[in-house]
């Protein structure tokens, strides 16, 4: 029997959602026809972007339905950038997700920008005092995390939001790990930007949203007919309609006590295991750890074959493992990194589950560690 | 047994996987990652570290019903084949990196993981076959299927090595039936070509991939007896019977081409002569090992081999204090320091030794 302490990659539907998706499969009719099945379609799809709007303190004219978190974040990224030409400078993180890291990259070699990497703390915290020292009326944009995904610290993203608007410069927020977890008020947070995707909340994998505040500007990726504000493309009505079913089922069980329990029983179990982000202000489901002479591939392995499911958090291109651009950024050394392992909890995960980790854990790492680092 | 069947993406390796499923093994499939930017597609024939070849591998695996890991290597890689590779070029010596990574990568690395993680063999899409003694101990030797056999690159392994190596296609007598295998198992890699080749040089052009990494001083061409007859523009760049790019501009006094000797890297000479100086009469090497049992007698006669593709040819071996030393029964073409030489008995692998020094079957002219 699997257990799956992998929620951060990917969460399974409820049956409740499973069941609204599979139904709402069946409605016929393409949300942008004229006629009645298409109005039909038309008011479920309507109907989840209000459900999912208000989730996120946003008005649903604000929210634009995307493909996932990918695009969502693409979207922001290259839309607000081309939007705000001449600028050319982009305030950012190494500790930021690929699909943040590769669009800024993308950017520097295509479109003249310049990309300007603010340092994080030990935590993967961005450094409030250097992103200030570079902010000015020149910055295109701002983008962050709101929790960062891998490590789970918290990103003060009301300062980096405050700080941004002295100089008028828009701030994407990427909440994709965030939301479903800890509370996102796009609104309160007066960020400009902010992407979600709905298979972290129990949704189905495919679909994301995009808030774009009215008074912000995106140019699109995506050129057709014109469904959405700033995106082309057949309106996905079932998908949104799952993903508000999913939204409405927010807030899932406070997860805080069973990952401090996981927490402090790695620890106890392995007591050379770092925890890496910060100890309090993470995300409610997420530890992660480094075992110092271990190999993640070797940890993920013999805990895969114990029929655990765990990540070692990182980037894989097409399955090739890397060591972590998050820890690297944080000042882990390159060997440190090696050894990572993160556990994300979710709506499914119990004590029983977390024991049975606790309790293969060090048998695990004593033999990975035999292993060495190749 | 718990398996591990390392995985390149290959036709060989698939089929040696599947055969260690189908004799009931509990198998678990690995791509070594041994680039740190992989290409995305494979180009040609050449190449074997693509994510479209780990793409391959782990479709394969699927198929299989095995689970299927990416593990990274690449940092030994690096170090122990890519940078070997580099070194021994700059000494002017001609490795053999296949050999280098069977010994430190794929039978040692892989294999001290894989132990450790407690499997019990490694099993590799190798044309080697693996035979056991009467008293129970194991010995290397040839494929069945002569035209592919790999024995000679297997030849660095050791008795413990070959305790826990798995050749699952050893007794098949054609890579012909590989793919028809693999055909009939439904794998869409039963076409993909053979890799040849090195593969971290994947256009195959050893030579200018050489010249960004070896460092080139000019310096002087010499005959045997020291006169100078030209100059080149890096030794490294000279292998062992060589003819062409020597660039000398005016013919030997007997008008026959000239070959490469001897390359010398500490004074920088690359040594040339006629044809028949190249013949060998002792090979010598003091890191030799022996995969298996060790020979009994201090002198024995053998067949050596000292390419992947050359003949193996009747020979006498002889350990001495620090030697293994060879001595074709005919003076033997094509041999330089840095290549290995791997001992036969029959179709057994006795050992081998990385090839330190030559004799010439000519005496230098005084």
């Amino acid at each position: 029997m699997a257990i799956y302490l992998d929620h951060a990659a990917t969460t399974p539907m409820t049956p409740e959602v499973l069941a609204a998706y599979t139904s709402a499969l069946s409605v016929v009719g393409n949300p942008s026809s004229i006629h009645s099945q298409g109005q039909a379609a038309r008011r479920m799809l309507e109907d989840a972007r209000h459900t999912i709007a208000a989730a996120l303190g946003a008005d649903a004219v604000e929210l634009t339905f995307t493909s996932g978190g990918t695009e969502a974040i693409n979207l922001a990224i290259k839309g607000l950038y081309w939007a705000r030409a001449p600028r050319r400078r982009i305030l950012s993180t190494r500790a930021e997700h690929h699909a943040t890291i590769d669009a800024l990259e993308w950017l520097e070699r295509h479109e003249g920008a310049v990309v300007e990497w603010i340092p994080v703390d030990g935590f993967g915290r961005i450094d409030l005092v250097a992103l200030e020292a570079a902010l000015d009326g020149d910055v295109a944009l701002v983008t962050t995390l709101q929790a960062n995904n891998e490590v789970g610290t918290l990103q003060p993203v009301e300062r980096i939001v405050e700080l941004a608007a002295a100089h008028g410069v828009p701030v994407h927020v990427d909440a994709v790990s965030a939301f479903g977890s800890v509370p996102v008020d796009f609104a309160g947070s007066g960020a400009a930007a902010l992407s979600v995707s709905a298979h972290k909340i129990g949704g189905p994998v495919g679909v994301g949203a995009l808030v774009i505040a009215r008074g912000a500007t995106v140019t699109p990726l995506l050129h057709g007919g014109n469904q959405q504000r700033a995106r082309s493309g057949t309106l996905d009505a079932a998908g949104a309609h799952a993903f508000a079913v999913a939204t409405a089922a927010l807030p899932g069980p406070d997860l805080r006590a069973l990952r401090d329990r996981l927490i402090a029983g790695v620890v106890a179990a392995v007591p050379d295991a770092v925890l890496r982000g910060d100890p309090v202000d993470r995300l409610p489901g997420n530890a992660h750890f480094t075992f110092p002479g271990c190999d993640g591939d070797s940890l993920l392995f013999l805990l895969d074959s114990a029929g655990f499911s765990v990540s070692t958090g990182s980037a894989c291109q097409a399955g090739v493992p890397e060591a972590s651009h998050v820890l690297l950024a944080m000042g882990v050394d390159e060997r440190g990194a090696r050894g990572a392992l993160r556990f994300t909890l979710g709506h499914e995960s119990s004590e029983a589950e977390v024991d049975a980790l606790l309790a293969a854990l060090p048998g695990a790492v004593e033999r990975a560690r035999a292993a060495g680092l190749a | 047994m718990k398996v591990l069947a390392a995985m390149s993406g290959g036709v060989d390796s698939a089929v040696a996987a599947a055969r260690a499923v189908d004799a009931g093994h509990d198998v678990v499939g690995v791509h070594l990652a041994l680039s740190r930017q992989p290409g995305t597609l494979r180009t040609g024939a050449r190449g074997c570290c693509t994510i479209e070849d780990s793409m391959d591998a782990r479709r394969v695996a699927g198929m299989l019903g095995i689970p299927f890991y990416v593990w990274d290597f690449s940092e030994r890689f690096a170090a122990d084949v890519v940078d070997d590779f580099v070194a021994e070029y700059s000494a002017g010596r001609t490795p053999n990196p296949c050999m280098r990574c069977n010994e430190r990568i794929k039978f040692a690395a892989l294999l001290d993981k894989a132990l450790a993680l407690g499997f019990d063999a490694v099993a590799t899409g190798h044309y080697a076959s693996i035979v056991t003694d009467a008293d129970g101990n194991r010995e290397l030797h040839r494929a069945a299927a002569w035209a592919k056999d790999q024995s000679y690159v297997l030849g660095v392994l050791t008795a413990e090595q070959l305790e826990h190596a798995m050749f699952p296609l050893g007794a098949t007598p054609s890579k012909a039936e590989v793919r028809a295998e693999a055909a009939a198992r439904g794998f869409d890699l039963a076409q993909k070509p053979d890799s040849h080749d090195i593969c971290f040089i994947p256009d195959g052009d050893t030579r200018g991939w050489l010249a960004g990494r070896v460092g080139a001083e000019p310096g002087p061409i010499v005959d045997r007896s020291g006169a100078v007859l030209g100059t080149h523009e890096g030794a490294a760049a000279f292998t062992v019977g060589q003819r062409k790019g020597l660039s000398i501009g005016y013919p030997a006094e007997d008008g026959k081409p000239r070959f490469v000797l001897e390359v010398r890297p500490k004074t920088n000479e690359v040594v040339v002569g006629p044809r028949e100086a190249l013949a060998v009469a002792e090979i010598a090497g003091s890191r030799y090992t022996w995969a298996g049992i060790p020979p009994q007698s201090s002198s024995f006669d053998c067949e050596v081999q000292i390419r992947a593709h050359a003949d193996p040819v009747p020979a006498v071996a002889a350990v001495t204090e620090h030697e293994l030393v060879i001595t074709p029964v005919d003076p033997l073409d094509g041999v330089a320091p840095g290549q290995t030489a791997v001992v036969y008995v029959g179709t057994r692998v006795l050992g081998q030794c990385t090839i330190d020094r030559t004799v010439s079957a000519v005496p230098v002219p005084a």
